[in-house]
């Protein structure tokens, strides 16, 4: 009887332990405001950096002179496993041979099927695409998610070859 | 009194626990037959976010099809693209250099460990202690920031390719992940004295959602969750892959079978992955990241089965192919689903609370339940 | 008029006696009357709102976060844009539902936490109410709340609800037995259960100091109770999100959410109010007994500082309960209160007797 009396208590006692190592831990984090570690997003846009490697979207690289190294073999595009590539192909005239050679008309990517697997940047033989690191994809219009990655007046690099 | 109660009538009634309900983690559906708050039946009902991968899987090269995985069981993505490489790599039969190999069980553990982590929050939260959520994202953070240095992503990281990797590790990595075995060795007693030793989580998980060796194994519930119910079911340890042959590590296995038995596997589990880590990440041999495979992978024909082991159970891969670039046939041995179906048994004549945390212990994911 | 922030008796007279020169004596009484009930509504208002804005900002501090952030300086507004949100959202209602009930629900939850909040003394002479049976009283109206819990439940044509309904009042009827017996304790004490008496009798000291082990064992009691008895986490388990969605008020939406929330808060403050009072001398200043230049240098700051701070470092315990520790199942809650509370507190009370009697008591 005086045994059951005694476990009775030490049962609250021992409980009454648990709650309290419990209530240190979240304690501690309240009295040491240092230890937060939430970011203020849209506050730290100007210091917040992705890693190199972050994949926020396909780009068509570009140099000063408006010229990319994108012969339009359209690898990417059978690479690419849910359609988000589509490359549309034209003839031109190389000036060089004079003989009609092919090249992009427009790099269409839909950003709005897009996974982010990477295999399109894989299966370039001329490191013309690759993944930038912007995240902001959010936009009001769904068709502004197609986007066409060649800019306007943009040609082949010169020595640039399948 | 007696006879009051006899004339009193009852009835059961049904409730719709799902697909919109907080604490099945998705869209999953439990149909419950209930005596008041006691659980006469669970009646789980599939299908919400069916996305016949599978199917797709048909229609993709070899390359194609892992990142499909990645959607499965998104917590451990990474084992679930292993295991795509690792059956076609059997198909092709290819030597995978070991850098390979160490980077991947590396990866491997910290995806486990992640998953963990995460687990370990939400099954916090479903219990009603909120701040472990937050806890346990804050330590997962560290591993997908190391996730996203070296893959790319911080979820669906499709780091892996058939034969070998998609890029080298970033020179970060190693230093990064030894910060993060440090952080986290300091973090881990602060779970148990959260949860583990909290006399209410015990109280609410001891002795709750019973779930024998025998249904164990019939039901076909692998990893933690069949772990503890004294199921001997690590792959890692019964068939090894990768470098799992190469290190040293405990299976751990309770005997209880209830609730708390499956939520201290994981517990512990957690320690041994740290363990796995710890011995690989100085050890990390030079070579390729990759070898040479075709621009165009086409399997000889015939059946290729791979199993490996996720957070949540043994995964088994099967390809049928017929020599063509893409599989004939495709099938994922989901762990979720077997795990799911031990349900009804364990929560039969529980409360409506007690299925709250039998589901966090089975650690259910649901877009790996349905694919 | 004479405002002398340390006693409120003339100020409140005086207001009066102008009531009553300006206006006939029914008139001014009506006129008194309505001017508490306004005064009340907007202090429970504000109370409401900043006890949401506190408590989302300790909640965010223990998990590590920094809370509310962007509406006004360090969020202070949030919970006014909050409120703003809720009164232009559409309050719907359940097919089926039983209508009347279900808009009544909303507003009898209110009532309860009004009526105790009238008898709660906030410095010397400032109480709307003071009756001989005060602390009898705050314990009869404070558990007329769960009339409001069970007919939401019931009304609102949902499973959900009806069983947080239920497991709610399961909760309430017995947690209220503790709740009365853990402030009977001290009532030996006093001899009194006007809560001005009990005030005045911890001028030399608060009754957790002097009335030795059973007070102690009292104040944990009651806090535990009032706590289940007010529906807070860790005894949530009549919204049991993750249980029950929402439990009782799954079905409401709008403003009249924003009741069940608003009195939810309320009641928070009416427990820290009560265990204020009873455990930790109410508006009265840390005294020790004959100490004078210690009791004269506490007399400096003002009694409603000191009421209002005691409320807050309790509000803060409850908050601290609630953001640590998992919810309790509906069985073990009740073997809870039948196995360890109840007894604890009946032979709390044969304790507090015997020192009583004996004199061990400062």
């Amino acid at each position: 009887m005086i045994k059951a009396i005694i476990n009775y208590f030490k049962e609250i006692f021992t409980a009454c332990r648990t709650l309290i190592t419990g209530m240190k831990v979240t304690g501690y984090y309240f009295f040491h405001p240092k230890e937060i570690i939430t970011q203020q997003y849209p506050e730290n846009r100007a210091t917040l950096q992705m890693f190199d490697r972050f994949r926020g979207e396909v780009v068509l690289l570009h140099d000063e002179n408006n010229e990319h190294k994108c012969t339009g073999c359209s690898a990417c595009e059978i690479a690419c496993p849910n359609g988000s590539i589509e490359i549309i192909s034209k003839k031109e005239i190389d000036p060089e041979t004079s003989k009609p050679k092919k090249a992009i008309d427009k790099f269409v990517y839909h950003l709005s099927m897009c996974t982010f697997c990477n295999l399109c940047i894989l299966a370039c033989p001329t490191d013309a695409i690759k993944m930038s690191k912007s995240f902001e994809h959010s936009v009001y219009d769904r068709s502004k998610l197609t986007k066409v990655l060649n800019k306007p007046g943009s040609k082949i690099m010169a020595g640039i070859k399948e | 009194m007696e006879d009051l109660l006899n004339k009193a009538e009852t009835q059961e009634y049904f409730i719709n626990m799902g697909p919109q309900h907080p604490s099945t983690h998705g869209v999953l559906r439990l149909m419950l037959t209930l005596d008041g708050e006691i659980i006469k039946k669970v009646e789980p009902h599939l299908g919400y976010i069916h996305r016949s991968i599978e199917k797709m899987s048909e229609k993709d090269s070899y390359y194609q099809m892992v990142h499909l995985t990645d959607r499965m069981d998104y917590l451990s993505c990474h084992i679930n693209n292993e295991a795509v490489c690792l059956a076609i790599e059997k198909g092709l039969q290819l030597e995978i250099p070991d850098r390979v190999k160490y980077i991947r069980t590396i990866i491997s553990e910290l995806t486990r460990l992640s998953s963990h982590q995460l687990w370990w929050g939400v099954m916090g939260m479903d219990l009603g202690a909120i701040t472990t959520f937050l806890y346990g994202f804050r330590d997962r953070e560290m591993i997908t920031d190391i996730f996203e240095e070296t893959c790319g992503a911080r979820l669906t990281m499709n780091y892996n390719v058939p034969g070998g990797l998609m890029f080298d590790i970033h020179p970060n990595f190693q230093k990064r992940t030894k910060d993060f075995i440090k952080h986290f060795k300091k973090k881990l007693p602060e779970y148990d004295e959260l949860l583990s030793g909290n006399i209410i989580f015990t109280e609410r998980t001891k002795d709750i959602g019973y779930l024998s060796k025998e249904d164990a194994i019939s039901y076909g519930v692998t990893g933690p969750s069949g772990r503890g119910s004294g199921f001997a079911c690590d792959v890692r340890k019964r068939i090894p892959y990768s470098a799992y042959d190469k290190v040293e590590f405990k299976e751990i296995i309770y005997t209880e079978g209830d609730s708390f038995a499956r939520y201290k596997v994981r517990m512990d589990e957690m320690k041994e992955s740290l363990y796995i880590i710890e011995q690989l990440i100085d050890n990390i041999p030079e070579g390729d990241f990759k070898a040479k495979t075709k621009a165009v992978i086409k399997l000889p024909d015939g059946e290729y089965y791979q199993r490996v082991e996720t957070a949540r159970g043994e995964l088994g891969v099967y390809i049928i192919s017929d020599n063509k670039k893409n599989p004939y046939r495709v099938k994922y041995r989901s762990p979720g689903f077997s795990n799911l179906s031990a349900l009804d048994t364990m929560a039969r004549g529980g409360k409506i609370a007690d299925l709250v945390a039998m589901m966090s212990t089975l650690d259910l994911v649901i877009p790996d339940i349905d694919r | 008029m004479n405002f002398n922030i340390y006693d409120f008796t003339e100020f409140i007279i005086s207001i009066d006696n102008w009531l009553k020169q300006l206006l006939s004596p029914g008139l001014a009484k009506i006129t008194g009357m309505a001017l508490i009930g306004v005064t009340f509504l907007l202090f429970v208002t504000l109370l409401g709102l900043s006890i949401v804005y506190i408590e989302r900002k300790v909640c965010a501090f223990f998990q590590q976060r920094l809370g509310p952030m962007r509406v006004g300086f360090w969020g202070t507004a949030q919970t006014i844009a909050d409120i703003i949100k809720l009164i232009f959202k559409e309050p719907l209602a359940t097919k089926n539902s039983d209508k009347f009930l279900f808009n009544l629900a909303a507003f009898i939850v209110l009532i309860s936490p009004f009526m105790v909040i009238a008898v709660v003394p906030f410095a010397k002479g400032l109480h709307a109410l003071d009756f001989d049976i005060g602390l009898f009283y705050v314990t009869a109206v404070s558990s007329l709340g769960v009339t409001g819990i069970l007919l939401a439940g019931w009304s609102s044509n949902n499973k959900y609800s009806l069983i947080g309904a239920m497991r709610s009042g399961a909760q309430i009827i017995s947690y209220e037995l503790s709740i009365g017996l853990s402030l009977l304790a001290i009532v030996i004490l006093t001899g009194s259960l006007q809560l001005s008496v009990i005030v005045e009798s911890q001028r030399d000291g608060w009754w957790i100091f002097k009335g030795n082990i059973p007070a102690i064992v009292a104040f944990i009691i009651f806090i535990i109770a009032s706590t289940a008895e007010s529906n807070r986490g860790p005894f949530d388990l009549a919204e049991a999100e993750s249980e029950l969605t929402a439990g009782f008020h799954t079905e409401y939406s709008g403003i009249k959410f924003a009741f069940f929330f608003l009195a939810e808060y309320v009641n928070l403050f009416i427990i820290a109010a009560i265990g204020a009072t009873v455990f930790f001398g109410g508006w009265m200043p840390l005294h020790i007994g004959n100490f004078t230049f210690f009791n004269e240098a506490m007399d400096i700051i003002p009694p409603i500082i000191w009421f209002f701070a005691k409320v807050a470092a309790l509000i803060f315990l409850l908050m601290w309960f609630k953001w640590t520790f998992p919810r309790l199942r509906i069985d073990q809650l009740l073997q809870l209160e039948w196995k360890y509370l109840l007894p604890l507190s009946i032979l709390n009370l044969v304790l507090m007797t015997i020192v009583s009697l004996t004199g061990w008591h400062l």
